[in-house]
């Protein structure tokens, strides 16, 4: 058995490497990359839904209403209870639907998490 | 003279609410207690209330960690329920995902059972590692944790030629720390006086309680569900069941550290031999499964997982039941935690004895009758449970 201290040599190398953590809320935001497929907050083009409701009926988790305005019956996300499956971006037969890129979904008011 | 010691419901050495009443006598355990029922979440109901295609993300949300595992048992089970099998593409795809998650977990368990053992340094290294893991996570399904690639027949996307080089990149890398890693943990007195020796459980005891997963096989007993039963191509990629006969903590880091090695390559194996084709089956958004049963084992990074579905024709599960690993393995925590004959047990072993098995509570909750009026708890076993609802008329 060796002497005590085999991790002591790693930890003064680690000493002098870069820092492994990014500062995220406050620094370097810039430096979190996401990749081309991440899931996040949705994003929906009104012009281009048809009002199948196909995602109303996929959804899981019971995020998306139905609501009907001057082009017809059309989709609301509620963002508060979406997580993030992306069945409804897959059902979608106009790709009217995508999962962007936005993952900080903080707000003080209900209203502020639904997408329109 | 014998005290009881509450550990828990919520205590530092827990990720989750467990409680653990220990008997003492001085510092030695004499007998002990568990109580895993502090979280209940009714998922097994709720997934009898959603169709099989939305089931699926509850399913997967029933532990985060074996998310891939679990969502991988559900699709077997349901498409053993429809009489269809996922593309061989698919069932490649499904093993670099599996095996990636297994890395993952396996790193994410020997940080923080180094950290409750009190060796700081280990965890943060291992963390960091862990980091290059989840990063070819998100980059394959989209999410670092949660990552629903698994549908019901097929996975949701395919390999790029970018993704693959960053994934060989990433286990030429992991390769490197881990011999690292397993040369300090060796080399580390420290580390051997807190494992070496500590919760010992003989092969046939492990076998007797029903264990499972790398705690069995740190009991020396070679039994893995991917060997036994290959659900998922596996008797077509090579791997070496990792067993080691010590019978103790310092086996249960052994076994998982050797897994990650073999993870790895069973990850390079499935990347050299991708078979071209198809990668999902074309489903409908809706479906009724035929009348039947359906039963699916998956070795979930703890252990063995098994779904069992029953259904009566509709679009809804009739029934759907899941067996966690963690439960199987509790009932050789309580084994572990007794002291006979010249084997003793301490308080200061806890940690490092209810650690060796990965405990995941909230997967785990069992059924308690609490009587308000009387104050009384009491924890029924399932034939009384299902005399119960007969007598009443409820449907179980």
């Amino acid at each position: 058995m060796k002497a005590p201290g085999y991790i002591f040599a790693e930890a003064l190398r680690n000493l002098i490497k870069k820092r492994a953590t990014v500062l995220y809320p406050y620094r370097e935001v810039e430096k979190i990359h996401l990749p081309d497929g991440f899931r996040g907050k949705i994003e929906f083009d009104r012009p281009k839904c048809i009002g199948c409701q196909m995602c109303f009926r996929v959804c899981p988790a019971k995020a998306i209403e139905i609501i009907e305005d001057e082009r017809g019956k059309r989709p609301i996300f509620l963002i508060y209870r979406c997580i993030y499956c992306g069945q409804c971006a897959e059902v979608c037969p106009t790709k009217a639907i995508t999962l962007g890129k936005v993952f900080e979904n903080v707000a003080l008011r209900k209203e502020e998490l639904e997408v329109r | 003279m014998s005290f009881e010691i509450p550990i828990g419901p919520q205590h530092p050495i827990h990720v989750e609410p467990l409680m653990l009443k220990l008997k003492v006598e001085g510092e030695l355990i004499v007998d002990v207690d568990i109580d895993v029922s502090y979280i209940h979440r009714g998922i097994e109901k709720a997934l009898e209330l959603r169709s099989y295609p939305q089931g699926l993300f509850l399913a997967e949300r029933i532990c985060g960690i074996c998310n891939c595992a679990h969502s991988l048992c559900y699709c077997l089970n349901i498409e053993q329920l429809l009489g269809k099998e996922a593309p061989p593409r698919a069932k490649y795809l499904r093993v670099i995902v599996e095996e990636l998650s297994r890395v993952h977990s396996h790193l994410l368990w020997l940080g923080h059972y180094f950290h409750t053992l009190g060796f700081e340094t280990l965890f943060m290294y291992f963390w960091r590692d862990r980091e290059r893991v989840m990063d070819m996570l998100e980059l394959m399904t989209g999410n670092r944790v949660t990552t629903s690639y698994n549908v019901i027949g097929g996975v949701r996307r395919d390999i790029t030629p970018e993704i693959d080089s960053k994934l060989r990149r990433m286990i030429e890398h992991l390769r490197e720390r881990m011999k690292y890693y397993e040369a300090a943990i060796r080399s580390e007195p420290s580390l051997l006086g807190r494992l070496q020796g500590v919760g010992l459980l003989k092969p046939e005891d492990a076998i007797r309680l029903g264990t499972v997963g790398p705690h069995l096989r740190a009991s020396g007993v070679k039994h893995d569900v991917r060997l036994d039963d290959p659900y998922s191509g596996h008797e077509e990629i090579p791997f070496n069941v990792i067993t080691y006969d010590t019978c103790d903590c310092y086996g249960r880091v052994m076994v998982r550290i050797g897994e990650v090695f073999e993870s790895l390559d069973m990850i390079a194996y499935a990347l050299d031999h991708l078979p071209s084709g198809e990668y999902r089956l074309k489903m409908p958004p809706f479906f009724k499964a035929p009348v039947g049963e359906s039963l699916s084992r998956v070795e979930a990074p703890r252990g063995e997982l098994i779904h069992y579905s029953i259904s009566d024709g509709g679009t809804n599960p009739f029934r759907y039941r899941v067996r966690t690993p963690t439960l199987a393995n509790l009932a050789s925590v309580a084994a572990m935690l007794k002291s006979r004959g010249d084997y003793e047990v301490y308080i200061a072993d806890v940690p490092a004895i209810l650690g060796g098995i990965d405990p995941c509570i909230c997967c785990t909750a069992r059924v308690i009758i609490t009587d308000e009026g009387k104050k009384t708890r009491r924890i029924t076993t399932l034939t009384e449970l299902e005399r119960y609802a007969r007598e009443r008329g409820v449907r179980m």
